[in-house]
């Protein structure tokens, strides 16, 4: 059976970046950051992933990474969660990065060198509402001599990534490149409905691109980097589900209508043991999808699909019992509640929506839709 | 007296194969053997020496039992005996006199005396502390009137554990008594309950001038609430279940009825039943991930919530599934009068199933109540306004 409870180490990981997130990312500045011309917040970025060493969680040691886990990565991702922390995290230190590890080349030691050290910022050039166990991509083909044409929707983390990690169909079939961003690519911000994830369109027309992986490599790279992604992604919802029920418990405590505690009401009080109770269960489902990700495990599908389908929904339930629950605060733009919400309905979309899930496991586990 | 600080399992399988060699469960007569082994201290380890253990850890249990197992030796059926070993025996443990556990524990553990439970009343469902089953002492005796409901395994138990109300003049958590009662003692009236199932798993037990010895009385006069709470603790942690493969129970049963029925396939009941496997893939996990809290010595608040995902999960399969079996969802298998001794679930078929699960969001603590306790006991929200809390128990209204 799976390892279900956090260890030692991954609390003392867990307190280390609350704690930098709690002095460095306070939400009164994630509110500013989301008006200005650059949501991302780079020299947060910076200390988290060089200082903390955050972004080498999954990169061997003999690539200068920490040589951990996906359970430890999640948990990292758990509090980004709960800060709405706008970093590139999922798309350069999980997605990106593990495409990259899924590469047998030696072309992928120095920018996996560079991204443990927190140097360099990558993006995996999928749109974000991919998903493990789908089709490889098709929208940019590659010429004989790498040079890629084609447009890729709604990347993560593109705008402040230096290398792109692109899937392409080329001569041979599916490929995996490496681009940087210069001649012949262009990233487009999107004006994204949660504006602490970066979220772009990229343009290939006739970029050079370096092969990183071929047909026999790059569909199971994509693959493990969507799957190791969409596990990762359903730690960020609880973190992000964990917030809304805190702060919303924490609020009706203190808000007295007709003489009493609004808290106190049966009709609130009831929606709220619902939330913890789902998110007792969403983080045993994610939890599960983390162990089974780091020990390879044979159940690995189903467990990632398992926590996104669930995690997924309770998340949003979470964010909407938040706004509502707040009453007309929770309707402001000066209130935090809205970062959540909107992250937790855009990570419901991301990697894969409940439903696809849902149809996925359909398949793995044997309940076949009605015939024709 | 041995010294248990350092009790291992070592010295478990020692003892077991002591126990062993003296009795052959081959040759040995099921309850000599049994007796034996509570003897031994190998019934439950975790208790007291000379009272069926020997005071060490819990976890230890598991190696007795498993040795035990491998030899082939007799068990005392603990499905049958719930409310004993559940209920009765850790309270008697906390609250019994020197010859209350001497009497009560031996006989009970092997299965010898079988106990049920008299705590809820027509009038005492969710707020138990409202019993009105009078307990009025005449002597060395106490004379109990009353009516008491939802009693499994009434008419085979020999022994009771009984919420009495002695002092009608205080508020209601103060003036209670608790009690074993004689199941066989005239005045002790048992009539099956007879359920939307059809079936009678429990019973109503009216009492009529019963007279219980005040030498069996559990715990101090007026502190039967308190004792009743070491009761009811135990029962949660035993609803609160164990670690289970995937697709077991309920969920198991529909799946397979999916499988089975491809002609009854849409594609609403196949997100319905996706929903379904998902939440309870997912609730697995949550109480696979307790028990390892429980076995690294941490218990999360968890627990309580547990049984509330359950009753709501087995009432949502359970419904799915007669719909699942279209025509034959309207047949139902048998609607004869009977007194199961254990619940069977899979044993019946879909719509046995799916009446008896609407129970589970009412037995052992409504859904609703638990709601409260895990906004109030977990996320610290204000409690329910109690209105009857410091008037005496004869003045509040009902």
């Amino acid at each position: 059976m799976t390892d279900l409870l956090y260890s030692d180490v991954e609390d003392a990981l867990r307190a280390s970046v609350a704690d930098l997130l709690a002095d460095r990312s306070g939400l009164p500045s994630v509110l500013r950051r989301i008006e200005s011309d650059q949501p991302c917040d780079l020299k947060l970025w910076a200390t988290v992933a060089g200082d903390l060493g955050v972004a080498g969680l999954l990169v061997p040691e003999r690539f200068g990474g920490v040589g951990a886990s996906a359970r430890e990565v999640a948990v990292v991702a758990e509090e980004l969660g709960r800060a709405v922390a706008p970093v590139p995290f999922l798309g350069s230190a999980v997605l990106a990065t593990s495409a990259l590890l899924g590469c047998d080349t030696s072309a992928v030691a120095e920018p996996l060198a560079a991204l443990a050290s927190g140097t360099l910022t990558a993006s995996l050039a999928v749109p974000l509402a991919g998903m493990p166990g789908g089709a490889f991509p098709d929208t940019v083909r590659a010429t004989v001599d790498g040079r890629l044409i084609g447009r890729v929707r709604t990347v993560a983390d593109a705008t402040v990534a230096q290398l792109l990690v692109v899937p392409a169909i080329g001569p041979d079939g599916p490929a995996l490149f490496s681009v940087v961003p210069g001649d012949g690519v262009t990233v487009t911000p999107v004006t994204a409905l949660d504006r602490t994830r970066g979220i772009a369109d990229v343009t290939l027309a006739d970029a050079q691109g370096q092969l990183l992986a071929g047909p026999t490599q790059a569909p199971t790279a994509l693959d493990r980097a969507l799957t190791v992604g969409a596990g990762v992604l359903a730690s960020e919802q609880i973190g992000v589900a964990q917030w809304c029920l805190d702060t919303t418990v924490t609020y009706l405590k203190g808000r007295y209508q007709f003489g009493r505690a609004v808290g106190g009401f049966q009709a609130l009080k009831h929606r709220l043991a619902d939330l913890w109770l789902e998110l007792v269960t969403a983080r045993a489902a994610a939890r599960n999808a983390a162990d089974a990700l780091a020990e390879d495990s044979a159940d690995v599908a189903v467990a990632v699909s398992v926590a996104q389908a669930y995690c997924s929904v309770i998340a949003v339930h979470a964010g909407e019992e938040a706004v509502q629950l707040h009453g007309g605060i929770g309707m402001t733009w000066e209130h935090p509640a809205h970062l959540f919400l909107k992250r937790a309905k855009s990570d419901e979309i991301a990697l894969g929506t409940p439903g696809r899930h849902r149809a996925r496991l359909a398949g793995l586990v044997d309940l076949p839709g009605p015939v024709a | 007296m041995t010294t248990t600080e350092t009790l291992d399992a070592a010295d478990i399988r020692r003892r077991v194969g002591d126990l062993l060699a003296e009795h052959d469960p081959a040759s040995t007569d099921r309850l000599d053997f049994l007796r034996a082994r509570f003897d031994a201290g190998l019934a439950w380890v975790h208790f007291p020496v000379g009272l069926g253990g020997l005071g060490g850890p819990r976890t230890l249990q598991a190696v007795a039992d498993a040795e035990l197992d491998a030899a082939g030796a007799p068990t005392n059926d603990p499905r049958r005996q719930g409310i004993g070993l559940g209920m009765a025996a850790p309270t008697i443990l906390r609250f019994g006199t020197t010859a209350q556990k001497a009497r009560f524990l031996r006989p009970l553990w092997t299965g010898e005396e079988v106990w049920c439970q008299l705590f809820s009343e027509p009038g005492a469902g969710s707020d138990l502390a409202a019993a009105a089953t009078r307990a009025v002492r005449d002597g060395d005796e106490w004379v109990v009137n009353g009516q008491k409901v939802w009693t499994s395994g009434a008419h085979a138990a020999r022994w009771a554990i009984l919420l009495t109300r002695t002092d009608p003049d205080v508020p209601k958590h103060q003036g209670m008594s608790y009690f074993v009662c004689d199941m066989t003692a005239p005045g002790v009236d048992i009539r099956p309950l007879r359920q939307i199932t059809g079936e009678a798993e429990f019973n109503e037990v009216f009492l009529s001038n019963v007279r219980i010895p005040d030498e069996h009385r559990l715990g101090e006069v007026g502190q039967g609430w308190q004792v009743a709470q070491t009761t009811l603790m135990n029962e949660r942690v035993a609803i609160g279940g164990q670690a289970a493969p995937r697709e077991s129970g309920m969920l198991g049963v529909v799946a397979n009825t999916w499988r089975t029925h491809p002609d009854q396939r849409t594609h609403e009941l196949h997100d319905r039943l996706l929903k379904l496997w998902v939440d309870a893939e997912a609730t697995r996990m949550a109480g696979e991930r307790l028990r390892q809290q429980l076995a690294a010595g941490s218990p999360g608040p968890e627990g309580s919530a547990m049984k509330l995902a359950f009753a709501r999960l087995s009432q949502a399969l359970s419904g799915l599934e007669v719909e699942l079996l279209g025509n034959d969802g309207l047949r139902y298998d048998d609607w004869t009068m009977r007194q199961p001794e254990l619940t069977d679930f899979i044993g019946r078929e879909a719509g046995y199933r799916y009446l008896r699960a609407k129970g589970n969001s009412i037995e052992g603590g409504t859904s609703e109540i638990l709601r409260n306790i895990i906004a109030e006991r977990v996320l610290g929200l204000p409690s329910e306004p109690r209105v009857d809390k410091d008037l005496p128990w004869k003045d509040i209204p009902r």
